[in-house]
Formats: structure tokens, C-alpha cells, sequence
């Protein structure tokens, strides 16, 4: 598979501070990927920095092999969709999304049909006359998807695009914005805050943190296999417990849990001493003949779910999804209930 | 590569900017420091002309011109400071009135007639309803054209002051008057004082309307200066704008400071 | 602009009940001060002039006539189009418009400049462009004359150098006028430009260079549309002004180089004045200010 874009050890410092450390990650033409991570990560500057608006300190861009580290912004065969889609409030949509086919010199007929075909493709075809001022939010992010792609980028790069949207509409992009890459062929560099859009649309995630990378892999490796502690707590929820690795073989360990309790879990390398395993919430079930021993202090409805807060014995805090069913019985608070991992529930972290 | 904000060449343009406006005073202060009579050549550094300004034979002359435009500078500053507040009040807080529109155009209409028209309207004025030009119709010509500037920044002030504090004053068993006096007014403290120094600086200034309304025999200072310079420009009247300069950097710069302040202080957005 | 916030519940309203007593003193004060004067100026337009400097309440269009009407010295030869008056206002509106171009073409880069400095540097640009502003207008166009004299700190300079060997005749020229123009209103460019570019967004300019814009191309497609209301805004606070100019061209332009303002001013002097002409030449630079900002009005309204 041909690699589109190639980051090699990009270190970005402003001042002394430095934002960057280091990130070395490729991505494949032709796929959705996705940086994920909390505000402050890089994530931004490291997109901003492929588009061509912030310079590398140190290090590689290739772009299909090609450095463009030293090209001007224009020079460059990328396109961004902005966070707040950054329309030019002076032109009409249909003006918008030519402009960049405009700045190309296309002649003008053939910027008109282009910019025709990308409006149909974002289904806003009769709006074309409109300013951008009278769209609603989800038009104009449509608009600005159209804008950027109408002038067939290399890479398309998504700068939080969804994140001025309400929730509905948050959800419907998300299936509509991979169902895009998959049509057009062209390489999503997608930047997120939200794990959720990242899950669901992304070919690769990078999650980022302080700068670095954490980890880079399908949406299932991260959540399943987080490879530290950051990624487990970052995506999704989890329930840390810290314990004391006594025997590490074959990609297992055994471990002493804070209640003095052995257990076997699953760990990818570790060594031994102090170490934190995860177990995620909805990967436990309540049974008699459970491993674990908990109190339940209370009982958090969430409509599809249940949440039970409980202490383990040891006191740490564990908390257990249980689907609401109609036949659930729901344990009061106080209550002693055993808790039974399932088969590779159980996760060493390496940190 | 450089961010969207840079273009080359904007800098020297900047430079080219300040150096247009600037040249002329610092010229015009350094020759106020000039020993000798003639003001073409240098004659070295003195203070003689400072002192011709308040010795001289014009110091009379001077003195009772700067008297003037003082006493009028206060007085037309502090009545429109006044005018103006209330003003901002009904406009900011009274809600959507009518007849809204038409008294915005109205408090800026001595901003969009050019100074001359003002002049020679008010003259007319003046002398249909049969009232001697002098002092006083000096200072009502003034008054007028001080409010829009002492308006300016009062009503920006004032609208960026958000009205729940006064309703929490209210919500506390504050009057209305109470509700006024302890909170919005210090509140609105800095805006008061920057319009007001906007209004003294401009009355201050002002010559145009001045010089149509003032009759003969009363001077202001802008108008004392102009007589002067009618007749070629003396190194005493370098003096005299030398001092006028300082004292409006002074003052800019207070009102300057008094607004930083007062944004830092009471940081009244959220 | 400032003015209420539309969305505000009346609840909120609350100085709505006392806006009458509020607003009396402006009313009043500007009301009889400026407003009626100014319809009385337009009524003097039409009276007879009184040959000691008054007015006779007789209506007339006489002013409206000397202005554009030539009837020879006594008053017996054909009429023909009277040009002195109508010159005066042509090289007027050329001069303010000239200078209103040239502190476009400085003011807009200075503005840029500042607005974009960070908050610190940006006051301290942005103070420095206002304090001339605050400067008494007399004492800088006094400066000004006194710079541009024949044998003026200038001249010297230049002789100095060795540039020149006689002194050029700047003052009482077309050209001193111009500088005295720009001089004057300079910061009133800047300053709505600022506050434009301070506002704008420039994640825009991203956007255009992103989709392959140039520097220049993004400069000319975005910037300056989107900050036009600045712009305009400027332009007529540069015009306005400049047209009805008194102390620049009354001390930089000498007698040959008369603007509008000193036309009025004339006519205001002593027993040589004509009142109800002087009023009639102010009613039509008002009518031209008028046009100027009914332009800007049209100019500023944002595309719907």
C-alpha cells in the first residue's frame, strides 16, 4: 500500500516551549486516519504544520515521497476543512467552493461544472446562490467539505470539523464523512478530541498526548489492547488497579491485586514490580462464582446501562456496566456482590 | 515561510506613517529651544521664548486666551459629560424606543456636518435671535459639538456593562437611584473620565466654530495662535504649541491609562 | 456603532421608563443648538444680502445664481456658467479625494501592521498613531507651514545635502495643501481600518491560501472585501473633513489655492461678506457630504 503522507521525527518548539517531541507516523493512501487526543496533544499543530501554516522545527514531511516541508501553503497539494469551516462571507457558496480552482487558473466554465459536481456530492446543489451567513451550521460545514475537496487534494485535512455541530447531526456526519472517503479515494487526515467520532470512522487513529504519539493502530487495537495508561483512561472508560507483577511468561502475568488476591491477566511485555492493570467496565458481569469481591455503593441509571459503583475488596474503586434488561436484578447499595472477569479482561498495562 | 498576517513591506510603510506624523512637532519642539531671533537659524539651546510666553508682550494677550479656552474647555466638557450620560443611559438601557434612530442621528450630527457648516450655522443662529457673540456663545457652540465625543465612549462603556449587576443590586433592595449610585456609576467610572477628557481635548481644540462665533475682541487660545501666525510664525508661538503639544500628550496619555485600568480592573465581560 | 442589544427582554429595559427626561438635554441642546441652525442656514440661502454684511428677509435664489451663473461684471451680459465657484468646489473634492486615496494607500498597511502585533506591541503602535490625532489641528498645520517654507527647516535640509540649490516652492502650492491634508487625517484612516483588521478572521486568509492563493491574490480576494466596511469607513472620515478643509489650505495654500472652507469663511468676513451666499455654498457642501454618506451607507451594507 502506497504511503501518502510520512511524518519522520517532526519536532515543533515555539520558544521554549516545545509542542512536538519527536512524532514519526505514516499514513496510507486512500484511508481515513485520525489524530485523537485531549486539547494541547499536537494534534493541531501537527495537521497545521502538514497544511503548511506552521514550519517544522525539526525533521520530515514527505508527501508521497516528496519533502514539502520548505513549500509555501499554496504550493501544496493538501486541503483543509477549517474547525469553524473559515467561509469567505463575501461570496456566494457556490464562489466559495471554486475559489481554490480560481487561484489554480481553471478557466471559468470548468470551475463552474467542478464546483457544481462537489455541491451535488455534499447534496447542496440548490443552495449554490446562497451567502454563507444564511446556511445553518451543518450546511456550511458541507460547504466548506465541498470547497476543499472541489480542488482534488492529495490529502483532505479535517481540523475538528464537526465539533460546532449539535449531537444529531454530529452522529450523521460521521457515517457520511467516511462513506466520502470511500467515494472520492482521497486520504482523511482527521483531527479529534472525541473518541467516539474517532472509533467510528477511522481506518488508524494516532492517539497523541504531550506531543508524543501514543499509539497508532485500528480503532479495535486501541480500545482493546491500549498499550499504556493514558490510552486505556483516554478512550473509553476503564477501571485501573494497581498491582505487583510476580511472574511474567507467554504474554501473560500473574499479579497480586491490592486485597492480596492473585490473578492471571493478559500483558503484551511487562516486567515485574509495580504495574497497573486495566479491566474495562462492560467486561464483567456479576455471578456467585465471580473472582472478585466488591460492595456496591451505588447503582447509576443510564437508560441502556447500568452503572454500579462498587469498592473492591482492598479499596479500590471498580465501577460495572450491566445491560438494563428486563430481567437485570439490580443490587441495592450495601450489598456483597462477587464480579467474574471474562476470558482476557484483565490487561497489563506497560505505562 | 510566514504566517497569514505578514506582508513585506507594511512595516516601512508603519515607519513611513509615524514619521509624517511626527516630524513636524518634533521639529516645530526642538526650534521652541532655539537662542536665536531668527527662526531660520540655530542659535543654540534657550528657554528665552518659555520665558517670552509668560513675560513677553504677548503674554497678556496669551494669558487671557488660554483663561478662555480653559475655563470654556471645563465647563463645555463637564455639561456635555453630563448631557452625554443620560443620554447613553436612555440609548443603552432604555430599550428599543421610538424615535430611537432618529436621536442617535441626532447626538452624532455634529459629526457628520464638517466643522465649517456647524460654524456658519451657528453664527446665523447667533445673530438671528439677536444674542452678542462673545464668550457664551462660545461656550453653547461647544457644549454642542462636545457631546458626540464625550457620548463615544461612555455609551461603548456603558454597553459593555452587563445589566444584571444592577438587577442583582435590585434583587438586593437597591432603588433604582441606589442601584445607579453604588454600582453602575463606579462601574461606569472610567468611560466618564475618558469621555470627558475626550471633550475638554476637543473643545480645546477646536478653532473652526471658534473663530465664526467668538466676535471680535475675545480670543481663545487656537485663535489667539492663528492671529499670530497670520503674521509669520514667531519662535513665542513655537513655544505656546510646544506646550499645547505636552499638554495633550498628557492628557492622551491619562486617558489612556485610566481606560487600561479600567478594563483590567473591572474586567466586566464574564 | 453602539447601540442597545435588539435580543434584550423588556424586563431589561431599565431606564425605559424615565427615556423622556433622559434624552431632554440632548434633544434641547443639539436640538436648538445645531439642528435649527442648520435649517436656518438652508432658510439664509435663499434671503437678500443686506450690503452692510446682513440679510433682508426677502426670498431670492441671487446666491444660488452667483454661484453658478456669470452675468458679467454688471449684471447685463448673457448668462453663462459662472466656473470660479464651481472650480473652488472641483479642485476641493479633488484634493480630499486624492488625500483620502493616498491615506488609504498608507493607512491600510499601518493598520494591518498594528492589528496584527501582539496585544502588547498593538497599544503601544496604536497609541503612538493617536496621539497626533489629539494634537491641536492649528499647532500641526502651523508646524507644517513652518517646515515647508522657502528658507524652512526642509528646504535647508535638502540645500544641505546638496539635492537642490535654490529652494523649492513648496508652501502656497497645490502640493503643500495635499501634504497639509494627509497630515491632518492620516490616524482618522487608520484607526476604523484597525479596528476592521482586529475583528477579522484569519483563519480566512488560512482558507485562501490553503486553496492556492498567493499572498497578494489572498490580500485582494478576501482581505479587503471582508474588511470594507473599515475601509469605507475610513475613507469618509478622511473626505468629509478634507473637503470642507479650512486650516490646511488657509495657511499651506495662500490665496491661489482656495478650498470650499475658505470660500464660506470669506464670506462671513466683515462688510465684505455676503451671508446668504456664504450659506448657499455650505448648504451645497452639505449636499455633497450628504451623497459622500449615503455612498458609504450603500458601500458599508454587507451583501445579503
Amino acid at each position: 500500500m502506497e504511503v501518502a503522507v510520512s511524518i519522520r521525527n517532526a519536532v515543533k518548539r515555539y520558544g521554549a516551549v516545545t509542542a512536538l517531541h519527536g512524532v514519526s507516523l505514516d499514513i496510507a493512501d486512500n484511508s481515513f486516519f485520525t489524530l485523537l487526543g485531549p486539547s494541547g496533544c499536537g494534534k493541531t499543530t501537527l495537521l497545521r504544520m502538514i497544511a503548511g501554516f506552521e514550519e517544522i522545527t525539526e525533521g520530515e514531511i514527505l508527501l508521497f515521497g516528496k519533502s514539502i516541508a520548505s513549500l509555501e501553503p499554496n504550493f501544496r497539494p493538501v486541503n483543509t476543512v477549517f474547525q469553524n469551516y473559515a467561509l469567505f462571507p463575501h461570496m456566494t457558496v457556490l464562489d466559495n467552493v471554486a475559489f481554490g480552482l480560481k487561484m489554480k487558473n481553471v478557466d471559468p466554465a470548468t470551475r463552474r461544472k467542478r464546483a457544481g459536481e462537489m455541491l451535488e456530492l455534499v447534496h447542496l446543489s440548490a443552495l449554490s446562490e446562497r451567502m454563507p451567513t444564511q446556511l445553518s451550521g451543518g450546511q456550511q460545514q458541507r460547504v466548506a467539505l465541498a470547497r476543499a475537496l472541489a480542488p482534488q487534494p492529495k490529502v483532505l485535512l479535517l481540523d475538528e470539523p464537526l465539533s460546532a455541530l449539535d449531537l444529531k447531526l454530529r452522529q450523521a456526519m460521521r457515517v457520511e464523512l467516511k462513506q466520502m472517503q470511500e467515494e472520492t479515494g482521497i486520504t482523511f487526515l482527521f483531527v479529534t478530541h472525541d473518541q467516539e467520532e474517532a472509533l467510528t470512522m477511522s481506518d488508524r487513529i494516532a492517539v497523541m498526548s504531550e506531543g508524543r504519539v501514543q499509539q497508532i493502530g485500528s480503532a479495535r487495537d486501541i480500545y482493546e489492547t491500549p498499550s499504556n495508561r493514558f490510552v486505556a483512561q483516554f478512550i473509553g472508560q476503564t477501571n485501573l488497579i494497581e498491582v505487583d507483577v510476580t511472574r511474567v511468561h507467554k504474554g501473560k502475568a500473574d499479579v497480586v491485586l491490592p486485597s492480596g488476591q492473585g490473578l492471571t491477566c493478559s500483558a503484551a511485555a511487562a516486567s515485574l514490580g509495580r504495574h497497573a492493570l486495566s479491566i474495562r467496565p462492560e467486561r464483567v458481569t456479576i455471578a456467585t462464582r465471580g473472582e472478585l469481591k466488591a460492595v456496591v455503593e451505588r447503582v447509576v441509571y443510564m437508560g441502556s446501562e447500568l452503572q454500579l459503583l462498587t469498592r473492591l475488596d482492598g479499596g479500590t474503586a471498580f465501577s460495572v456496566r450491566v445491560q438494563n434488561a428486563v430481567r437485570t436484578e439490580v443490587p441495592e447499595p450495601g450489598t456483597q456482590i462477587r464480579l467474574k472477569l471474562e476470558e482476557g479482561a484483565a490487561r497489563l498495562l506497560t505505562d | 515561510m510566514k504566517g497569514v498576517r505578514h506582508y513585506p513591506g507594511f512595516l516601512g510603510i508603519t515607519i513611513v506613517c509615524l514619521m509624517v506624523l511626527y516630524f513636524p512637532l518634533m521639529v516645530v519642539a526642538v526650534y521652541s529651544f532655539n537662542a536665536s531671533t531668527s527662526i531660520t537659524a540655530w542659535g543654540g539651546f534657550s528657554l528665552r521664548w518659555y520665558v517670552d510666553v509668560f513675560t513677553g508682550p504677548e503674554a497678556e494677550r496669551f494669558g487671557l486666551a488660554t483663561w478662555n479656552s480653559i475655563t470654556i474647555a471645563l465647563i463645555a466638557a463637564s455639561l456635555a459629560t453630563i448631557i452625554a450620560t443620560a443620554a447613553a443611559l436612555a440609548m443603552i438601557r432604555g430599550g428599543r424606543f421610538r424615535g430611537w434612530k432618529a436621536t442617535y442621528g441626532l447626538i452624532n450630527l455634529p459629526l457628520m456636518v464638517p466643522e465649517i457648516v456647524v460654524a456658519v450655522a451657528t453664527l446665523i443662529f447667533f445673530s438671528t435671535i439677536g444674542l452678542r457673540t462673545g464668550y457664551l456663545t462660545v461656550l453653547l457652540a461647544h457644549i454642542t459639538f462636545c457631546i458626540p465625543f464625550a457620548y463615544l465612549p461612555i455609551a461603548a462603556r456603558l454597553s459593555g456593562i452587563e445589566p444584571r449587576y444592577e438587577q442583582a443590586a435590585r434583587d438586593l433592595y437597591a432603588t433604582q437611584a441606589q442601584a445607579f449610585r453604588l454600582i453602575l456609576l463606579p462601574l461606569l467610572g472610567p468611560g466618564l473620565v475618558s469621555g470627558w477628557l475626550l471633550a475638554f481635548i476637543i473643545s480645546l481644540d477646536d478653532f473652526i466654530i471658534t473663530n465664526f462665533v467668538k466676535g471680535a475682541g475675545m480670543e481663545t487660545l487656537p485663535t489667539a495662535i492663528f492671529g499670530s501666525v497670520k503674521q509669520g510664525i514667531k519662535p513665542n508661538i513655537m513655544a505656546i504649541s510646544t506646550l499645547m503639544l505636552g499638554v495633550s500628550v498628557l492628557f492622551v496619555s491619562l486617558s489612556y491609562l485610566i481606560n487600561q485600568r479600567g478594563r483590567s480592573s473591572a474586567s466586566i465581560k464574564e | 456603532m453602539v447601540g442597545p442589544a435588539t435580543d434584550r427582554p423588556s424586563g431589561e429595559a431599565t431606564y425605559a421608563r424615565i427615556v423622556r427626561p433622559l434624552l431632554l438635554p440632548t434633544w434641547l441642546v443639539i436640538g436648538t443648538l445645531l439642528l435649527l441652525p442648520v435649517l436656518l442656514m438652508v432658510v439664509y440661502a435663499f434671503l437678500t444680502k443686506e450690503f452692510r454684511g446682513g440679510v433682508e428677509w426677502k426670498f431670492t435664489l441671487a446666491a444660488f445664481e452667483q454661484f453658478f451663473i456669470n452675468r458679467g461684471l454688471f449684471g447685463d451680459e448673457p448668462a453663462q456658467i459662472e466656473w470660479t465657484y464651481i472650480n473652488i468646489f472641483w479642485r476641493s473634492i479633488w484634493q480630499a479625494a486624492l488625500a483620502t486615496l493616498l491615506c488609504l494607500l498608507m493607512g491600510f498597511p499601518a493598520a494591518w501592521y498594528i492589528a496584527t502585533r501582539r496585544p502588547e506591541t498593538r497599544t503601544i503602535w496604536l497609541f503612538l498613531i493617536t496621539i497626533p490625532y489629539w494634537v491641536n489641528l492649528l499647532i500641526r498645520t502651523v508646524s507644517l507651514r513652518f517646515i515647508l517654507r522657502d528658507n524652512g527647516p526642509l528646504n535647508e535640509a535638502l540645500i544641505a545635502i546638496g539635492i537642490i540649490t535654490d529652494p523649492l516652492p513648496i508652501l502656497n502650492s497645490n502640493l503643500a495643501v495635499q501634504v497639509g491634508l494627509i497630515y491632518s487625517y492620516l490616524p482618522f484612516m487608520v484607526l476604523p481600518i484597525y479596528a476592521a483588521v482586529e475583528r477579522y478572521n484569519f483563519t480566512l486568509s488560512e482558507a485562501a491560501v490553503d486553496l492556492y492563493a498567493s499572498r497578494w491574490q489572498t490580500l485582494t480576494e478576501i482581505v479587503i472585501p471582508v474588511v470594507k466596511p473599515g475601509i469605507v469607513a475610513g475613507a469618509i472620515l478622511v473626505f468629509i473633513p478634507a473637503l470642507g478643509a479650512f486650516l490646511a489650505p488657509d495657511l499651506l495654500g495662500g490665496a491661489k489655492n482656495f478650498m470650499i472652507g475658505s470660500l464660506i469663511d470669506e464670506q462671513f468676513r466683515g462688510s465684505q461678506g455676503n451671508w446668504p451666499f456664504g450659506a448657499a455654498v455650505s448648504v451645497i457642501l452639505m449636499t455633497l457630504v450628504l451623497i459622500a454618506l449615503l455612498l458609504q451607507a450603500r458601500g458599508a451594507r454587507r451583501p445579503s
